[in-house]
């Protein structure tokens, strides 16, 4: 197989006007717009040059809305690890010639549906309908807190303990000098700091899950853009390299993962780190999607940053905060910055503003290597991609 | 928002593949597939094995008993019709003839300050039977 390492760049990145609690005025295909705009607009590139379009799910909708006609198309929906994904299907569809200038984007009203639900009655069959919904498994807190549980039973309950207040804790640091982040909203009634007090106190979503244990719920989308890299040297910013991509999936409803401990990042990481040339040391920020706290140790875990049952002694002492020496989830991650539903997308984008330098507050000296991780479904799938600038 | 409540719980749909599996149920009986070909059992049930893919597969009768493999205490309803029975417990078993199902554990004191004190992964567990609705008869673990 040839290496296609460096092939395509990301050349625009942006989030949709308003991201946050917008009480239903914009629909999720409006938020898209915006955001397609404003990664056009930070690309310096025309609608027309997008011939290439990759969304979860609903790509002829989104396309249609914003008059795209693609000659590459691709709808690959596994969960918030989509957007990732994508990133290395762009790059494969860049270098064989499919397109040349590709669109991935997402969003979702995430937020003002939930005082939407609209779901009426049906029959649904699904395995998952059947076997999990019949219980009262249903929605990631449910279904991630029996992973968790696991995990404890596996490792030891409160020093698992501790590395999630860790990552609650040291992930609001970074959302506080992140303006974008719903904790600045005061709709949003979050408060900037949080002790680790706040985090043992905060009330049970779903045992082991206190409430900052898990992501939050907004209205947001995002953009970003990936073109060859005769094109990406001629526009507006500095190109972001694609060095590397793995992806994968190894089950879809919770009851089936065949580790509760283990995620599919243990194949994707290695992949997309070789296909890159580079190893765990080399990097200078770690983006990892914080569906809650407990994703981020089993997939630093997964991934190889430190061993199985490690990840607690990994993360100790806010190692992974501002002025820490393992900077992760500058933007204040899906537990405090933002999180519509699917969040894969806002990890590359934090990452080429990372390696563009344009993180004011909370850049990281001289970040030249980055990677982002995405988890979907039901801890199901994964998704890799190595960033690097020039 | 409008209170809604008595709204009621899911019940389950059966498909072609785990027709036979609900019918069991409603005689209190619960069985799961094997495969002839690779031996394994496997739970949700469908007809070719999900490990070696054989269509050589055939249903089994479980004992019922299993050990609880994780847990979960669910403290904000996911869905209205679990409204008046939070906190419950979400589990995994780990059947006795080799495959995990999903259930919930009932029959147990539930303290959120400490769940370990009554409920804790390793724990045998042996399978009740709660009514759904008004044909539906759904497999549930007690502590055993």
């Amino acid at each position: 197989m040839p290496n296609i390492s460096k092939s395509a760049a990301i050349v625009g990145v942006a989030e949709s006007d308003e991201i946050g609690y917008l009480d239903n005025r914009k629909s999720s295909l409006q938020l898209q717009s915006e955001a397609v705009y404003n990664a056009l607009e930070d690309a310096g590139l025309k609608k027309d040059d997008l011939d290439g379009i990759f969304a979860a799910g609903n790509t002829l909708g989104v396309a249609e809305h914003m008059g795209i006609r693609p000659r590459f198309t691709d709808g690959t929906a596994v969960g918030g690890s989509s957007f990732v994904i994508h990133a290395g299907h762009a790059l494969a569809a860049i270098a064989a010639g499919y397109c040349e200038v590709a669109l991935v984007t997402h969003g979702e009203a995430g937020y003002s549906r939930r005082f939407n639900p609209g779901r009426g009655a049906t029959r649904d069959d699904s395995p998952g309908a059947q076997f999990e919904t019949t219980y009262g498994i249903m929605g990631a807190p449910v279904n991630y807190s029996m992973a968790c549980a696991r995990y404890m039973h596996e490792f030891g309950e409160d020093r698992t303990r501790q590395a999630m207040a860790e990552v609650a804790v040291a992930t609001r640091k970074w959302a506080a000098l992140n303006p974008k982040a719903l904790i600045h909203d005061p709709k949003a009634q979050i408060p900037l700091t949080m002790s680790f007090d706040d985090y043992h106190n905060s009330r049970w979503i779903s045992w082991p899950f206190h409430l900052l244990d898990c992501c939050l719920v907004t209205d947001a989308a995002g953009a970003y853009i990936i073109t060859t890299p005769e094109r990406a040297r001629d526009l507006k910013k500095p190109p972001v390299w694609i060095l590397g991509a793995g992806e994968g999936h190894d089950h879809g409803i919770m009851s089936q993962m065949p580790s509760l401990t283990s995620l599919v990042a243990r194949d994707t990481g290695p992949k997309a780190f070789e296909m890159a040339g580079v190893t765990h040391k080399d990097f200078d920020l770690a983006m990892i999607y914080d569906s809650f706290t407990y994703t981020v140790l089993l997939t630093l875990e997964s991934l190889g940053f430190c061993g199985r049952g490690e990840s607690a002694d990994f993360v100790k002492d806010q190692k992974t905060a501002p002025g820490g020496s393992f900077p992760m989830n500058t933007s204040g991650g899906g537990l405090s910055y933002t999180h519509p539903g699917m969040y894969g997308m806002f990890l590359i984008i934090e990452a080429v503003r990372q390696l563009r330098g344009e993180c004011g507050d909370r850049q990281i000296h001289d970040c030249k290597l980055t990677f982002c991780h995405g988890t979907g479904g039901e801890l199901s799938s994964g998704g890799t991609v190595v960033l690097a600038r020039d | 928002m409008t209170q809604q409540t008595n709204v009621p719980k899911p019940i389950p749909v059966p498909s072609h593949e785990s027709s036979f599996y609900w019918d069991k149920c409603k005689q209190q009986e619960l069985w799961v597939r094997k495969c002839n070909e690779c031996d394994r059992t496997y739970f949700y049930p469908r007809d070719l094995c999900p490990n070696c893919f054989s269509r050589n597969t055939e249903w089994i009768k479980c004992s019922g008993r299993g050990i609880l493999h994780t847990f979960g205490i669910v403290a904000r309803p996911p869905h209205r019709g679990w409204a008046e029975d939070v906190p419950y417990v979400v589990c995994m078993v780990d059947l006795e003839e080799g495959c995990r199902m999903p259930s919930n554990l009932v029959n147990v004191e539930i303290d959120l300050s400490n769940p370990g004190k009554s409920i804790w992964v390793g724990m045998d567990v042996q399978v009740v039977w709660d009514q759904r609705g008004d044909d539906m008869v759904i497999p549930m673990f007690s502590p055993s």
